[in-house]
C-alpha cells in the first residue's frame, strides 16, 4: 500500500469513529436527531436549569452536641451526688469558623469533690477536654480529632439527606457533589438541569424536617408569659415551651408546654405520603418503623384522652387528643396545597438535616434563555465558519478547498471527542469552538504562506510543499502549546461553564494538529499525485 | 490572490509613533479608570443578585424600580438590555451589614425581586401565572379542573400536554412570554375546551423571568481570587515555555506585550462602561493565548532568519522577519477577527462582554506582537552589544 493510501485509511477511520460518536448508526431522520441529542450533552446554561451552592452550617451540630452533653452532665452529677451551681453553654458558635470553640461550663463544683468530678467527667465524656478555669469552675471543649469527626459525619449526613431529597424530586441528571477546596469543604454544589422552579427546590432543601412527637403537659397558652404564670413562674422539671406554627385561617400563635424528650422522632419513620382528608384538605400521613411501633403503642395506650404534639422544625403543627391506642400511623394536618403536602412527605422520607444550610450561590437559566443562547451561539458559529471559508476560497483558490476540508474535519473531530468524553457543551464552549475556527485556520495560513514563499523563491512544487509543512510545523506546535497552557489554568480555576470553554479549546487544538498538518498534507499529496507532466499548484 | 508582495516596511524605524499610540491608549484607559473609580465588576466578583425579566411591551422602568425599591432596602439598579424588552434588575451588596447578614440579604434578594414584580404586574385572584409557571406546577394546577370540565385525559397525556405548552411558550419568537391563551392552539393536542379551562385557572403576567444569578460575597471573593490566580499562573506558564523554547528575553518581551494588551483591553472596558464578569476573564485569558500566538510566529521567524543570515544587524533581521510574516499576520488576524465579530454581532447578550474582549484583544494583540514585543528584543540586543563594546 502506498503512503497516501495509508494516510487516507487513517483519516477515514478517525472520521468514521468520530461521526459514530456523534450520531451513532441512525436508520431514520428521527433517530439521527435523537442520537445527536443523546450524545451532545448541553450544559445548564444552554439547556436551562439551576445550579445551587449551599453551605452546611456545621456549627449547628456542635450546638446540638453541646446541649445534649449538658443534660447528660447534669444527670450524671446528680446521680453521683456531686454538687454544682450550673452547667451551661459557655461558648455558642456563631459561624463555621468558630464551631470547634463550642464550650460547656460547669460551675460551682466544691474543691473537695474535684477528684470525683474529674473521674466522672473522664468516664462520661472521653471525647472532651476538661480544663479548670477557677478552683470551682470548669470548661469542656471537644478534642480536635473528635471535632473533625463530628464535622465529617455532619457533612456526610447532610449530603445523604440532600441527595435523597433531590432524588425524591425525580429530576433526571441532577447531581449533588462536595465542592472541595481549602475553605469550602462544607459546601455542596447541586446541579439541576431542566429545573424551572428553583424556589420550590430551595425550600425543600432548606427545611430541616426534624419531626418529633411529644407528650403535651399543658397549654396552649396565648403568650409565653401566660405559660410561666400558669406554672408559678418556673417551668416544671423536664418540660419545655414550644410555639405553634401559625397557619392561614387560624387565630394567633400559641405556646405549648411539652415533655422535654420526644416519644418519637423522624428517625422512627418508615414512610410518609400526601393524602386528602374527608373534606378534601391535604395532609401528610406517616407510618412508624417496626422498632418504634411497640413504644408508640404503649405510650398512646397509657395517655388516652391526653394530647400529643406533632412538632416539625421546632414548631407545633398540631396537638390532637389521643382517642385510642395508635400502633404506627399518624398524620400532619394543615397543608396549603397538594404540593405542600407532598413536599413535606418527601422531606420526611428523606430524613432530617443534621445541620442547617445556607445558600451561597444560585444560578438559574430559564429554558427560554437557554434556547435563545443556543440559537445565537449557533448563528454566530455558522456566520464565523461561513465567512472564514469564503475568505480562504477567495485568497487561496483551490488550496482554499483543502483548508475548508481540514476545518470541517477539525470541527467533526472536536465534537466527536467531546461526545466520547461525555463532556458538556456550554455557551462559553460554543464560543471556544468559534475561536478555534480562527486558530485552526491560522495553522493553514502559516503553512500556505510558507509554501507561497518557497514557490516565490523558485522551488519546485513538491519541495515547496515539503518545506512549507516542515518549517511551519514548529511554529504551530509552539503557538498551540502556549494556548494549551493558558487553558490548563482556566480549567483549574474556572467555573463549570468556563471549564467547558477550556476543554473545548484544548481538544480542538489537538485535533487541529492532526487536520492542519496530517490531513491537509495528504490532500496536497493527492492533488499533486494526480497530475501528469508539469506539476502546478493553485494557491 | 495576494495582499502583500514582498513588503519591506521599516516597522522598527517608526516605533516612536507606535509607542506614542500605545501610551495614548493606555493613558485613556487609566484616565477612564480614575474618573470612574475603577473597573465595573459583575456580580460574579462583587457578590449580589440579578434577575433578568422580559416584558411583552417596552418595560416601565420607573414602575419596576419603585416596586423593587419598596421590597429591598439597599441600592438597586434596573437596566434595560437589548431591544427585546428585557431588563436586568440587580442589587448591590450592602456594606453596612456583617458577613452573615450580607449572605442572607443577597440570597433573599432574588425572591423579593420576583415578589415585587408579581405584586406590581402579576396575576390577581389566586390564578396561576402561566408565563412564570414550571411544568410541574402547571400539571398540578390543571389536573382537577380538567376532570371537572370532563376533559378525560390520562396523567401521561396531561404531562405531555403541559410540557408541550411550556415548550411552546419558551421557544422563540415568544421566548418565555405568551400574550393570549389562544396562542396555545398551535400546541399539538390542545383543544378549545382546554383553553377555556386555562383561561379560568391561569393568568398571563406581562413579564417572564428569564434567569437569575445570585452570588454570595464569599463565593464572589473566591471567584475573584481564582481569576487573578489563573491570569498570573497562565502568564507565568507561558513565560517559562517561551524562555525554554527561545531565550528568556523572548519570554519576557512576549509577556510584556501581553500585559500591554490586557491593560489596554481593560481600559476599553472602562471607557465603554462594560462589566468584568467571569466570562470576560476567560476571554482575557484567551486573548493572552492569542497574542502570544502572534508574537511566537514573529519570534520563530526571527530565530530562523538569525541562523540564515548571521552577518545582518539584529535590527534588520527583526524587520525582515516582521515583513516576511506580515501577510500571515494580517490574514490570520483578519479571519480570527471576523469570527470574533460574528460572536459579538450574533452571540447574544450573555456573550457580549466575552466577544467584546476578543474583538478588542485581537486588534491590540496583533499590533503588540509587531510594535511592542519585537522592539523590546531589539532594545535588549542593542544594550548587550553596547556593553560588549564598552568592555573592549
Amino acid at each position: 500500500m502506498s503512503n497516501l493510501k495509508w494516510k487516507t485509511l487513517v483519516i477515514a477511520l478517525t472520521t468514521l469513529v468520530c461521526l459514530y460518536g456523534i450520531i451513532g448508526l441512525p436508520k431514520s431522520k428521527d433517530e439521527l436527531a435523537a442520537n445527536w441529542e443523546k450524545n451532545i450533552k448541553l450544559g445548564l446554561d444552554l439547556k436551562g436549569g439551576t445550579l445551587l451552592v449551599l453551605q452546611v452550617q456545621l456549627q449547628d451540630a456542635f450546638k446540638v452536641e453541646a446541649t445534649t452533653q449538658i443534660e447528660r452532665i447534669k444527670e450524671e452529677l446528680n446521680r453521683q451526688g456531686i454538687p454544682f451551681n450550673a452547667v451551661d453553654l459557655d461558648y455558642e458558635p456563631k459561624s463555621l469558623d468558630d464551631a470547634e470553640q463550642t464550650a460547656v461550663a460547669v460551675k460551682g463544683v466544691p474543691a473537695d469533690r474535684i477528684a470525683a468530678f474529674r473521674s466522672a467527667m473522664g468516664e462520661l465524656m472521653p471525647s472532651w477536654n476538661l480544663t479548670g478555669v477557677t478552683s470551682t469552675d470548669y470548661r469542656l471543649t471537644m478534642k480536635t480529632t473528635e471535632a473533625l469527626e463530628l464535622k465529617r459525619q455532619t457533612l456526610e449526613g447532610a449530603m445523604q439527606t440532600i441527595e435523597s431529597r433531590i432524588n425524591g424530586l425525580g429530576l433526571a441528571e441532577a447531581s449533588v457533589q462536595q465542592r472541595g477546596g481549602a475553605d469550602s469543604e462544607a459546601e455542596i454544589l447541586i446541579s439541576l438541569p431542566g429545573l424551572d422552579d428553583p424556589a420550590r427546590v430551595k425550600a425543600i432543601l432548606q427545611t430541616a424536617a426534624l419531626l418529633e412527637l411529644y407528650e403535651v403537659k399543658g397549654g396552649p397558652y396565648p403568650r409565653q408569659e401566660d405559660a410561666y404564670a400558669a406554672n408559678g413562674g418556673v417551668l416544671p422539671l423536664g418540660t419545655k415551651l414550644i410555639r405553634s406554627a401559625q397557619r392561614a385561617g387560624e387565630q394567633g400563635e400559641g405556646w405549648y408546654l411539652l415533655a422535654r424528650t420526644p416519644v418519637i422522632t423522624g428517625r422512627d419513620l418508615r414512610d410518609s405520603r400526601p393524602m386528602q382528608d374527608e373534606f378534601g384538605k391535604w395532609e401528610t400521613s406517616f407510618v412508624l418503623s417496626q422498632e418504634s411501633k411497640g413504644r408508640f403503642g404503649r405510650f398512646t395506650e397509657a395517655n388516652i384522652n391526653n394530647r400529643l404534639a406533632i412538632v416539625l422544625d421546632n414548631q407545633v403543627r398540631s396537638a390532637p387528643v389521643i382517642q385510642s391506642r395508635i400502633e404506627d400511623q399518624g398524620r400532619i394536618t394543615g397543608a396549603y396545597s397538594q404540593q405542600d403536602a407532598s413536599d413535606l412527605a418527601l422531606v420526611l422520607r428523606a430524613g432530617s438535616l443534621p445541620a442547617g444550610v445556607q445558600y451561597l450561590q444560585e444560578s438559574t437559566v430559564g429554558p427560554s434563555l437557554g434556547a435563545d443562547s443556543i440559537r445565537q451561539g449557533l448563528t454566530a458559529a455558522a456566520a464565523g465558519i461561513g465567512l472564514v471559508i469564503v475568505c480562504m476560497l477567495i485568497y487561496y483558490r483551490a488550496s482554499g478547498i483543502n483548508a475548508t476540508v481540514a476545518l470541517i474535519l477539525n470541527a467533526v473531530l472536536l465534537v466527536g471527542v467531546l461526545s466520547y468524553l461525555d463532556a458538556v457543551l456550554t455557551l462559553p464552549g460554543i464560543a471556544g469552538i468559534i475561536l478555534l475556527i480562527g486558530m485552526a485556520v491560522d495553522s493553514n495560513v502559516l503553512i500556505f504562506e510558507r509554501i507561497r514563499e518557497e514557490l516565490a523563491a523558485g522551488k519546485a512544487v513538491l519541495a515547496a510543499i515539503d518545506n512549507g509543512f516542515s518549517k511551519a510545523f514548529l511554529t504551530i506546535i509552539d503557538t498551540h502549546v502556549t494556548t494549551v497552557v493558558s487553558c490548563a489554568f482556566l480549567f483549574m480555576f474556572g467555573t463549570p461553564a468556563v471549564r467547558g470553554f477550556a476543554v473545548t479549546l484544548v481538544i480542538g487544538l489537538v485535533a487541529n494538529v492532526f487536520t492542519a498538518i496530517f490531513v491537509s498534507r495528504a490532500i496536497f499529496q493527492w492533488v499533486v499525485g494526480r497530475q501528469r507532466g508539469k506539476i502546478a499548484l493553485s494557491i | 490572490m495576494e495582499l502583500f508582495k514582498k513588503t519591506n516596511i521599516d516597522f522598527l524605524g517608526r516605533k516612536g509613533i507606535f509607542y506614542a499610540l500605545s501610551v495614548v491608549l493606555l493613558a485613556a484607559g487609566v484616565g477612564s479608570l480614575v474618573i470612574k473609580g475603577g473597573l465595573k465588576y459583575g456580580i460574579d466578583f462583587t457578590g449580589g443578585a440579578n434577575v433578568s425579566i422580559r416584558f411583552a411591551e417596552p418595560p416601565p422602568i420607573d414602575k419596576i424600580r419603585s416596586a423593587v425599591s419598596s421590597k429591598i432596602a439597599g441600592e438597586i439598579s434596573v437596566q434595560e438590555v437589548s431591544t427585546e424588552h428585557e431588563v436586568i434588575i440587580s442589587t448591590v451588596l450592602d456594606t453596612s451589614l456583617d458577613a452573615a447578614g450580607q449572605e442572607k440579604a443577597v440570597q433573599e434578594a432574588r425572591g423579593l425581586i420576583v415578589e415585587a414584580m408579581t405584586e406590581a404586574f402579576g396575576s390577581a385572584g389566586g390564578k396561576l401565572d402561566f408565563n412564570n409557571a414550571g411544568t410541574a406546577a402547571l400539571i398540578e394546577r390543571l389536573r382537577e379542573p380538567f376532570q371537572r370540565a370532563a376533559i378525560g385525559i390520562s396523567d401521561q397525556e396531561l404531562e405531555r400536554l403541559a410540557r408541550g405548552m411550556t415548550e411552546y411558550r419558551n421557544s422563540p419568537p415568544r421566548s418565555g412570554l405568551i400574550q393570549s391563551f389562544d396562542e396555545l392552539k398551535a400546541v399539538d393536542g390542545v383543544t378549545p375546551a382546554m383553553i377555556e379551562v386555562l383561561k379560568q385557572e391561569c393568568s398571563l403576567a406581562p413579564f417572564g423571568i428569564r434567569g437569575a444569578e445570585v452570588v454570595g460575597p464569599k463565593i464572589g471573593r473566591e471567584l475573584r481570587n481564582k481569576a487573578v490566580l489563573a491570569t498570573v499562573y497562565a502568564l507565568g506558564g507561558m513565560l517559562v515555555y517561551i524562555a525554554f523554547r527561545f531565550e528568556w528575553i523572548y519570554g519576557l518581551a512576549a509577556v510584556i506585550a501581553v500585559i500591554h494588551d490586557v491593560l489596554i483591553t481593560l481600559g476599553l472596558f472602562s471607557i465603554f462602561d462594560k462589566e468584568i464578569s467571569l466570562n470576560v476573564v476567560a476571554a482575557l485569558l484567551t486573548l493572552v493565548g492569542y497574542s502570544m500566538n502572534d508574537t511566537i510566529v514573529v519570534f520563530d521567524r526571527i530565530r530562523e532568519t538569525l541562523k540564515l543570515s548571521r552577518r545582518d544587524p539584529f535590527l534588520k533581521v527583526v524587520n525582515d522577519s516582521i515583513n516576511q510574516t506580515l501577510s500571515r499576520t494580517v490574514i490570520t488576524s483578519g479571519l480570527t477577527f471576523i469570527t470574533a465579530l460574528a460572536l459579538l454581532l450574533f452571540g447574544g447578550p450573555v456573550l457580549n462582554g466575552f466577544s467584546f474582549a476578543l474583538v478588542a484583544g485581537i486588534l491590540v494583540g496583533t499590533y503588540s506582537s509587531i510594535f511592542i514585543a519585537s522592539p523590546i528584543l531589539v532594545f535588549w540586543y542593542r544594550l548587550v552589544e553596547e556593553r560588549k563594546q564598552r568592555k573592549k
